[in-house]
């Protein structure tokens, strides 16, 4: 033995992501792996799609009425032309617009997520970190809108927020209206959460110490406290993102979300559920079960991942 | 001597884990006649209340009676299924449980408790039950019992509930009782009035007892025989005083050196030294042998020798080495 | 008791107010009101006299407490819309609501509860295993797909039940009721099972956890130590002390019901409250959105306080009395 110490080859991080535990449970999980598979395949589809999309069915020079109501992988009787997965009313690919639609769900439904992340991450460290008043009024407002479903509160959030634009800009600004909706109805999950951990970490030696050399509080709690409640957090946003996605399907097909000319999804169901009786069938039934196996499998993330974090819970 | 209320004959208990079947009660064999109590000593883990359970039936899977026999009153009832098994307990065995703060349903009267379990069992009506709810409680001592019937376990302090517990336990007239730790969630000074209770009770019904405890006090005051048991096995079984004066198995003699009780006066407390193995790491041969000041490679590598009453499963046995 | 119900009461009060607060903010500053009442041609003296009219001029605190005063006296103002006022609007339209939510809140109830039990009871069973992997499809499948399921399958396909409408109605002295003609309980089939899934997925879940909690309870352990038939131990003993916490759960799960039959009515064109409010929201017309909201936050909160009552009468412990010797 020499004395002197053998030096250790840092591992790179991929090697520390791929040793964790959680990789671990991830590879011994069939659920876990085939919801992360099809989340990414939709997402990258989505992300990409002017690339893989065949047409662009915002385009109205690409598009061709005659080809309307074309049934899925059947020659037009007019065109000649066949489409994977069929045509709506207006000639549009069907297989076109839910990869654009799932661009619309996924954005509003990560931004609507990310918006209420920072928010309730932002509000749960203050109140838990400054407590009194701050702390009654933002944990009591909280309380008063759990009472009511998040749906509900989006809802009128987006009612109010159409209310205050001007007309002429209800369009284009709808699907910010909708993050915005999603976003405020979300908050109280992640700050409940945070402000938690805040209280309990609050008082341990460390952030005594980091107070007494005088660190400021911002920075506590951004460099001390914050990293603590990380994996729950990540839990919550997976299982929100499911749940927002859902929401903003929901809202957009009730005709109060994303508008015809930047069809969601859910729009998308709203506009097929209008030839359900005359028997295109395909105009719904595609975007319906794309939005199901991309709500499907992100809960499922959800699930597995608050299982694999925190085996406590449940 | 009369045929005994309970006979165990090298009764094995399993649970099958990730790593491997672990044996939490490892072939032993005790009876209990009618009025006797026998108190099961060890310490946590030791397989005293496992054995418990698998006479009454309630080992939670995946643990099972893998090896051995229970007799109940001449019936053989470890293999018994189902509606077989549970209609002897309450009825031929009680129970009583260690924490009489969550022993009881706390959203039923205390009278209704015991009547549903008088009515599950007799072959009486609804009046004669509440009528009898009421004497079984002024039995074990509660005080304006014909009131106190109606009143919900919250409103009783924790040695009344264990006496509540008991009378639920003996309310069917059960042969057998099985008294699991009755009691260590409870105040000191109310112990000795509850072992008092539990005593007279057994004695005055002829009711056989196995008195499940770690309190070596709770043994000397309560017990006439003793089994001592260490990691799943039977250590030493014998009448109670001559197990606390002349143990004969060296962890016995260890058990009662380290209790405060049988070394008064002493300035200092015995230790053992070491733990009691897990259940998945029992060595070869004597399951005492790593933490034995006299053991041999005999007792490291030869199954120690048949148990009777009155004897040490031990290679050597301490001969009259008193502790007192 | 009466304490803890009296300060029960209060907290509801408050959040009353704070959600009063928000409708009528709504009203005061949610597009302009004179701008909806008068048309473009108007003059100065039209918008001075309309905001003395209205009380626009008056300062904050009275103008919120004449909005209180209002619609506590059910007097919610005009559908900028509609034209008539909101109140009479929400009356017509409540019946429809309301016989829609009490069917699929007792269907969610029985049947969650009932499959919950049935499910912890039986927790290694194939089919227990089935429903809990079914109901976990059920908890992500979005209400508006469940209802265009059925509508595909029971309308479209096999022609049994109606698609929209409520059929038939009867008027019983101001209340139309869909449950006295053919009709009209054919109509409440599907929405109700469209409304009630949900729920009832999530009754299950929950009772199901909370019973395998209170199985694992030492005073089951000694239920069955007595030899209590199976019967007793999971209904008498087990079911009593598993409803404790699920009672106030589904007691918000009622009130959500309310909330979520906005998208059941919107599916099937059911003509009641939430199909208003979805339309209100679209038009933003916002006293009738202001409306609902109030009368949604008085349900709401009236069940959380029923539940909190009701405790009372499941839970000795709560009851509090000194009677017992300590």
């Amino acid at each position: 033995m020499s004395d002197f110490p053998i030096p250790v080859k840092p591992k790179s991080r991929l090697r520390i992501a791929l040793d964790s535990d959680l990789f671990y449970t991830f590879k011994r999980s069939p659920v876990a792996m085939v919801s992360a598979a099809v989340v990414l395949v939709l997402v990258l589809s989505a992300v990409f799609a002017p690339l893989i999309a065949p047409t662009n069915p915002f385009n109205p020079a690409s598009l061709n009425l005659m080809n309307g109501f074309t049934p899925p992988m059947t020659p037009n009787a007019f065109t000649g032309e066949s489409f994977f997965m069929g045509t709506d009313d207006q000639g549009r690919d069907v297989f076109s617009t839910i990869l654009y639609g799932m661009r619309i769900s996924l954005f509003v439904g990560v931004a609507a997520v990310f918006f209420a992340m920072v928010l309730g991450i932002t509000l749960g460290l203050i109140s838990g970190y400054v407590g009194g008043w701050t702390e009654t009024i933002i944990m009591r407002t909280a309380d008063v809108q759990l009472t009511f479903p998040s749906i509900l509160v989006a809802m009128l959030i987006f009612g109010i927020a159409k209310g205050v634009t001007p007309v002429e800009y209800r369009d284009q600004m709808a699907i910010w209206v909708l993050i915005l909706a999603i976003g405020l109805s979300d908050w109280v999950q992640f700050a409940r959460v945070v402000r938690g951990a805040t209280l309990v970490e609050k008082n341990k030696e460390y952030v005594q110490a980091a107070r007494l050399i005088g660190r400021t509080p911002t920075a506590i709690m951004l460099r001390h406290i914050l990293p603590n409640v990380l994996s729950p957090v990540l839990v919550i946003a997976t299982i929100s993102l499911a749940l927002a996605i859902i929401a903003e399907a929901t809202l957009s097909f009730l005709g109060v979300g994303a508008p015809p000319t930047q069809p969601s999804l859910g729009t998308l169901i709203r506009i097929g559920q209008g030839f359900l009786f005359s028997g295109e069938w395909w105009i719904l039934l595609f975007p319906a079960i794309t939005l199901l196996a991309l709500a499907l499998s992100v809960n499922l993330l959800g699930d597995w991942l608050r299982d694999a974090l925190n085996p406590r819970l449940r | 001597m009369a045929d005994p209320v309970l006979s165990i004959r090298d009764l094995s208990v399993e649970i099958p884990t990730r790593h491997g079947i672990v044996r939490p009660v490892d072939g032993v064999s005790y009876d209990i006649q009618a009025g006797e109590i026998l108190g099961i000593v060890g310490e946590s883990g030791a397989g005293k209340s496992m054995a418990g359970n698998a006479v009454i039936g309630l080992l939670n899977p995946p643990a099972h009676i893998s090896k051995g026999e229970i007799w109940l009153k001449g019936q053989r009832i470890d293999h018994l299924k189902g509606d077989a098994m549970r209609r002897l307990r309450g009825k031929e065995i009680g129970m009583v449980f260690q924490d009489p703060l969550t022993s009881l349903n706390p959203l039923l009267r205390i009278g209704d408790q015991l009547t549903e379990t008088m009515l599950t069992h007799l072959p009486i009506s609804r009046a004669e039950a509440e009528k009898r709810a009421v004497a079984a409680l002024e039995e074990v001592g509660i005080p304006g019992a014909a009131e106190r019937v109606n009143s919900y376990p919250h409103e009783f302090s924790g040695g009344m509930r264990q006496r509540v517990v008991i009378a639920l336990a003996l309310c069917a007239e059960p042969s057998l009782v099985i008294a699991d730790e009755p009691t260590t969630a409870l105040d000191v000074s109310v112990q000795a009035q509850i072992i008092a209770l539990l005593r007279r009770l057994c004695r005055d019904r002829g009711t056989a007892v196995m008195l499940i405890t770690h309190d070596m006090g709770v043994i000397a005051e309560a017990t006439d025989r003793v089994a001592v048991m260490y990691a799943g096995r039977l250590a030493e079984l014998g009448p109670v005083r001559d197990v606390l004066t002349h143990p004969q198995h060296p962890y016995t003699h260890g058990l009662m050196a380290s209790t405060p009780l049988a070394s008064q006066g002493k300035s200092r407390l015995h230790q053992i030294p070491g733990a009691m193995p897990r259940l998945d790491a029992v060595p070869d041969g004597c399951a005492f042998n790593s933490r034995c000041p006299h053991a041999t490679d005999k007792c490291r590598q030869a199954p120690v020798p048949r148990l009777r009453n009155g004897q040490a499963a031990c290679w050597y046995p301490l001969v009259d080495e008193k502790v007192i | 008791m009466l304490a803890y119900i009296i300060r029960r009461a209060g907290q509801s009060a408050l959040v009353l107010l704070i959600v009063g607060l928000v409708a009528f903010a709504m009203f005061r500053f949610v597009g302009d009101p004179i701008d909806n009442m008068l048309g473009q041609e108007r003059t100065a003296e039209d918008i001075e006299r309309l905001r003395a009219q209205l009380g626009l001029d008056q300062p904050f605190v009275v103008q919120y407490y004449k909005f209180l005063e209002g619609a506590v006296q059910g007097n919610f103002g005009v559908s900028y819309r509609q034209g008539r006022p909101v109140a009479e609007i929400l009356l017509e339209r409540a019946p429809a609501t309301l016989e829609l939510a009490m069917v699929s809140g007792v269907l969610a109830i029985l049947f969650g509860i009932a499959l919950g039990v049935f499910t912890a009871i039986r927790r290694d069973g194939w089919l227990a295993n089935v429903i809990m992997s079914a109901s976990l499809i059920g908890v992500s499948l979005p209400t508006f797909l469940i209802g265009i399921l059925l509508i595909y399958l029971f309308s479209v396909e096999l022609g049994w039940l109606p698609s929209f409408g409520r059929g038939e109605t009867v008027d019983l002295g101001g209340w139309s009721t869909g449950f006295l003609t053919e009709s009209g309980l054919k109509a409440l089939i599907l929405p109700s099972i469209t409304l009630g899934l949900y729920q009832m997925t999530l009754i299950m879940r929950l009772v199901r956890s909370e019973m395998l909690e209170v199985l694992r309870q030492d005073y089951i352990r000694f239920a069955r130590a007595r030899g209590l038939r199976d019967r007793a131990v999971n209904f008498r003993h087990a079911l009593k002390n598993t409803m404790v916490p699920v009672i106030t759960v589904i007691g918000l799960q009622l009130g959500a019901i309310i909330a979520f039959a906005i998208i059941t009515e919107t599916v099937f064109q059911w003509p009641g409250v939430g199909l208003l409010f979805i339309n209100a929201i679209q038009f933003v017309d916002i006293p009738v959105m202001a409306a609902y909201l109030m009368l949604i936050s008085v349900m709401f909160v009236g069940i959380n306080l029923l539940v909190d009552i009701l405790y009372f009468f499941i839970d000795p412990r709560l009851r509090a009395d000194r009677s017992g010797g300590h």
